[in-house]
């Protein structure tokens, strides 16, 4: 199925090959393969511990800050193994696959320097452009005119849903092409849940987006692919819409149909 | 009958425990009271003006003059040495130990490090008189024998811990989250330590460095055997000083006749010294309420 498509849409973004991975000696991934293509979104699903969590962070490296971690397979990101990167490599690695993580985790910086903190941390010292720079991306981040008169004030002082928005600017700064969002709206009301999954709506024209997700209905919404998880292993993936109607799979069915998880 | 007798060993605790706070708070209250006494005696005789604008201490010489400015001089030379050195070494050992080092390597290393601020001062003072003054008398060679130099030096290493300790403990209370976050864009382990790390551990860094201060004002043995017993306003640190409690240890211990005005001079001195460490502690306390973050 995987070379169908293929064929039928373009080249892979990333692809992974028999990916195992260890916690010490629990077998935390068992042998995923899962390719992804450029410019869309593909959600991730599948009860507490059944590790996509650690799939999506073993796409940016980390799981590396983990003790005791061991890792076997391929991980291609435009088709470069990414665990063949060497250690200097990796700051180059996280530049390219940007991350948002559950709940929001601003700097205690103004929220200016929040977003500008991955360009200067990447040597960009133009003045103009960080300027530029902000602007783009909080504009990206619908953001922008809530916070255009206060760049100057403490992140800590928007709200949790704004403060989401400023993470996923801060993450689009840097000019990833990969965005990884581990379930991103989990920590917030139903509006500011909203507004995030217009905007990764809006933003799949430019980034490949992989979105780590409780929510079935979210899944549903905001994404192409979907793939399910669980107990270590991929059950299933295909595109969103077979899977939410017709998953080939029983344990699928019985987990989008709330069975179980 | 049971429940009467519960009652009764509940009050009888209470009141041990109640008793033992207030115990504190008497002394404290008890300390104040003498100081402040005494030093109001004294102020009597010597205009408070005199006591803040001469620039000479020489309440034991024919000549008296009642200049508290010398020995405040001299307890800020030594403190700022002190700081200098502990300041950069403590922070860094405090980063070192959160983001680099392993586990086991930490658990080892704090309690050897603690140890620093256990060894008896009057131990520092002999290492400042007999190694560390000889060694920078190498390279300074008009450097006198007592200087504040190398008393304010080994009362820095002597601190560190203060520093350090405290610096972790704060370091470690910023949530893994920022630093993920930090990593996420491909900023180094660096980068993330000194631009995310250390500015939001601030507050508590501001108030180990304060802590430390305060100690290191407070200092006697010291001070006392390296640094010199010469009032001098001076912020040369290689000429022999003394500082405030300097000062009131060579008084306490000469033969100064009590209830004298020599007598009263280390009550003044006391007061100054406590409300210069007052003054410390309670700014970090504040500090610590307006700035300190809480992190869920």
């Amino acid at each position: 199925m995987a070379e169908k498509l293929k064929k039928a849409e373009g080249s892979f973004k990333i692809e992974s090959k028999d990916v195992h991975l260890y916690y010490g000696d629990f077998h935390a991934l068992k042998g995923i393969n899962l390719s992804m293509l450029e410019n869309t979104v593909t959600a991730l699903i599948g009860p507490s511990g059944c590790g996509k969590s650690t799939y999506l962070r073993l796409l940016n490296r980390m799981n590396d800050l983990i003790p005791d971690i061991q890792i076997k397979g391929q991980v291609l990101i435009d088709g470069q193994d990414i665990y063949q990167l060497k250690s200097s490599e990796i700051d180059h690695l996280r530049r390219n696959v940007g991350m948002v993580f559950q709940k929001p985790n601003p700097f205690p910086k103004s929220i200016f320097e929040n977003v500008a903190y991955g360009l200067r941390v990447n040597g960009i010292t133009d003045k103009s452009f960080i300027e530029n720079q902000v602007e783009k991306t909080l504009r990206e981040a619908a953001l922008w005119d809530e916070v255009k008169d206060k760049l100057k004030k403490s992140a800590f002082e928007l709200s949790g849903g704004q403060q989401q928005r400023l993470c996923i600017a801060r993450a689009l700064a840097i000019e990833p092409s990969i965005i990884l969002m581990d379930e991103p709206a989990s920590a917030l009301d139903p509006i500011s849940t909203g507004k995030i999954e217009d905007l990764i709506f809006q933003l799949k024209k430019d980034f490949t987006i992989i979105i780590v997700t409780h929510n079935m209905q979210q899944a549903g919404r905001v994404s192409d692919f979907t793939g399910f998880f669980y107990l270590g292993e991929l059950i299933e993936f295909d595109k969103t819409k077979k899977i939410f109607t017709n998953p080939s799979k029983q344990e699928t069915e019985n987990y989008i149909t709330g069975r179980f998880g | 009958m049971m429940l009467f007798s519960r009652v009764i060993k509940e009050k009888i605790i209470v009141s041990v425990l109640a008793f033992c706070a207030l115990l504190t708070v008497l002394t404290t209250i008890g300390i104040l009271y003498v100081l402040l006494s005494e030093a109001f005696v004294f102020f009597t005789e010597v205009s408070i003006v005199d006591f803040l604008t001469d620039t000479q201490w020489t309440p034991l010489f024919a000549d008296k003059h009642f200049g508290i400015l010398p020995l405040l001089s001299g307890t800020f030379l030594t403190s700022l040495i002190a700081i200098s050195v502990a300041l950069p070494i403590g922070l860094t050992i405090a980063i070192y130990l959160n983001e680099y080092a392993h586990e086991q390597f930490k658990t080892v290393i704090k309690p050897i490090l603690e140890l620093l601020a256990a060894v008896p001062t009057v131990v520092y003072g002999f290492f400042a008189l007999t190694v560390v003054t000889p060694f920078l008398q190498s390279f300074f060679p008009e450097m006198a024998g007592f200087n504040s130099l190398s008393a304010g030096f080994v009362m820095g290493i002597m601190i560190i811990p203060y520093v350090s300790s405290l610096s972790d403990d704060a370091i470690s209370a910023v949530p893994i989250s920022l630093r993920h976050g930090s990593l996420a864009l491909g900023a180094s382990r660096l980068q993330t330590a000194f631009r995310v790390i250390v500015p939001s551990a601030a507050s508590g860094i501001i108030v180990s460095v304060l802590l430390a201060i305060s100690r290191a004002v407070g200092e006697t043995m010291i001070v006392a055997v390296a640094a010199g017993q010469q009032p001098r306003l001076t912020l040369n640190p290689l000429v022999p000083i003394e500082t405030i409690t300097t000062y009131i240890v060579q008084v306490s211990m000469g033969d100064v006749p009590q209830n004298s005005l020599e007598y009263r001079t280390i009550f003044a001195a006391g007061i100054t010294l406590f409300v210069f460490t007052f003054i410390l502690n309670n700014i970090g306390h504040w500090f610590n309420k307006k700035y300190h973050r809480k992190y869920e």
